[in-house]
């Protein structure tokens, strides 16, 4: 690993502060994309910015209608959330799910937003449940924050302080986790909520996350598995890489969909 | 805010045992169990995150010590694998991967034992399905890990008393 200027902020003010005073730095979350990344010299920022001290950035709050969760929440502490479980028991199993227990146990929200992998999880249910990220700049809809593999719309040195999940009427998760990884080979999120149905896919999209509009339009009109049955979703702009082709894929999005509105109906 | 100079001074627990060092920004804390403190039970097998053989706990979690600075660790308590046998003697969980041949060539075997005993601390009586899902960080590319979940599920139950 290259040499780097490290800090530990205590604040969020501090941190945006460390990084705009430095030459090229990065934020570090729970590190377990970034350390790696920094290991193999794919990155070699001149500052480091540790995040992991800084209090205010972690925690939940439920309320009436909304899941606010910080930045620096660990996964392991979303999925054993029974704040999180009543409201949005999806989110828990989307949590649960995320790499393996230790990476769960460091690894962030806000990390993996921020990170944008193709194949996380967290990008789902954001764009799943039409969330909105909290910047210490702005609020971004989550139709707006993604833009592309590894891309996200927010500005050098802007930091996600939170995100906002609006409680949905129901919500599933289900994904084909890659046997060597666990990263989503797939990963369908479904929600049926107030403002319509979502439905967000990981693993799959060549840019990233998406919606798939064959399969939000059978759910809009019938919100069960069976509404899916038939239906298939173009492999033009899906990944082909050593693990799927993008036909599999495509197929295992109206599969995962499924389990996910079964899971959301409560029917497994 | 931070620390002042390029190498950080950092205080922590290691097994019951208050430890200082200096340590670089870029100092893993598996470098630092290993190198610094010559504390060779935990192992680096990938090296990429993937195989959790550095499993270590870090105020009673499992964490893969090759994917967390040492400074990040800095007023924790870390325990390794020579934190289980302080008086040389194997504790249960050791024990049952000795009485199930929960091995074959040893080197996962530490961050295998680390991770099932915060399962373990965690959830007292796993399923089996439970002990295959909380083992999923860590590989083992001899078993075929059949002895290994024997073993932790004989584990759990020898430290249920």
């Amino acid at each position: 690993m290259e040499e780097f200027t490290y800090t530990r902020p205590a604040t969020a003010d501090d941190a945006t502060g460390a990084h705009s005073a430095a030459e090229d730095a990065m934020y570090m979350a729970g590190g377990q994309t970034l350390i790696p990344v920094l290991k193999q010299g794919l990155a070699m920022p001149t500052d480091v910015v540790d995040l992991n001290r800084v209090d205010d950035l972690a925690g939940i709050q439920v309320t009436g209608d909304a899941v606010t969760i910080g930045a620096m929440t660990r996964h392991a502490v979303v999925a054993a959330s029974a704040e999180v479980k009543g409201a949005i028991p999806a989110l828990t199993v989307l949590a649960g799910g995320i790499g393996d227990a230790q990476v769960r146990n460091r690894g962030t929200m806000g990390g993996s937003l921020a990170n944008n992998d193709p194949s996380a999880d967290y990008p789902s249910a954001v764009l799943g449940l039409g969330a909105t990220v909290t910047t210490n700049q702005r609020e971004i809809p989550a139709d707006e924050f993604f833009d592309g593999m590894f891309a996200t719309n927010l500005e050098d040195g802007e930091l996600i302080k939170s995100v906002t999940y609006p409680i949905p009427e129901k919500a599933g998760y289900a994904k084909f986790p890659n046997p060597a990884s666990r990263y989503a080979l797939v990963g369908v999120f479904v929600a049926k909520t107030a403002g319509g149905v979502r439905v967000a896919v990981t693993g799959a999209g060549q840019d990233g996350v998406f919606r798939p509009a064959e399969v939000e339009a059978a759910l809009s009109a019938d919100f069960s598995a069976a509404a899916l049955d038939g239906v298939t979703v173009p492999a033009d702009d899906l990944m082909t890489d050593m693990h799927a082709a993008a036909d599999y894929r495509a197929h295992l999005i109206v599969v995962m969909a499924k389990r996910a509105v079964n899971q959301a109906n409560g029917q497994g | 805010m931070g620390f002042e100079g390029a190498m950080p001074e950092i205080s922590l627990s290691i097994n019951g045992a208050q430890v200082t060092g200096t340590v670089e920004g870029r100092t893993l804390l598996v470098e630092f169990i290993r190198e610094t403190m010559k504390l060779t039970g935990t192992h680096t097998g990938c090296d990429t995150s993937q195989c959790g053989a550095c499993t270590v706990h870090l105020d009673g979690k499992a964490v893969k010590s090759c994917t967390m600075l040492a400074v990040q660790a800095d007023g924790a308590e870390v325990t390794t694998i020579e934190g289980l046998a302080p008086e040389g003697e194997m504790n249960p969980m050791q024990q049952a991967f000795n009485d199930h041949h929960g091995l074959q060539c040893g080197f996962c075997t530490p961050g295998m034992v680390m991770r099932a005993m915060a399962l373990v601390a965690e959830n007292p009586d796993p399923t089996e399905a439970e002990v295959r899902h909380g083992l999923e960080g860590n590989i083992c590319r001899c078993t075929g890990y059949q002895n290994i979940v024997a073993a932790v599920l004989d584990g759990a139950k020898a430290l249920r008393g």
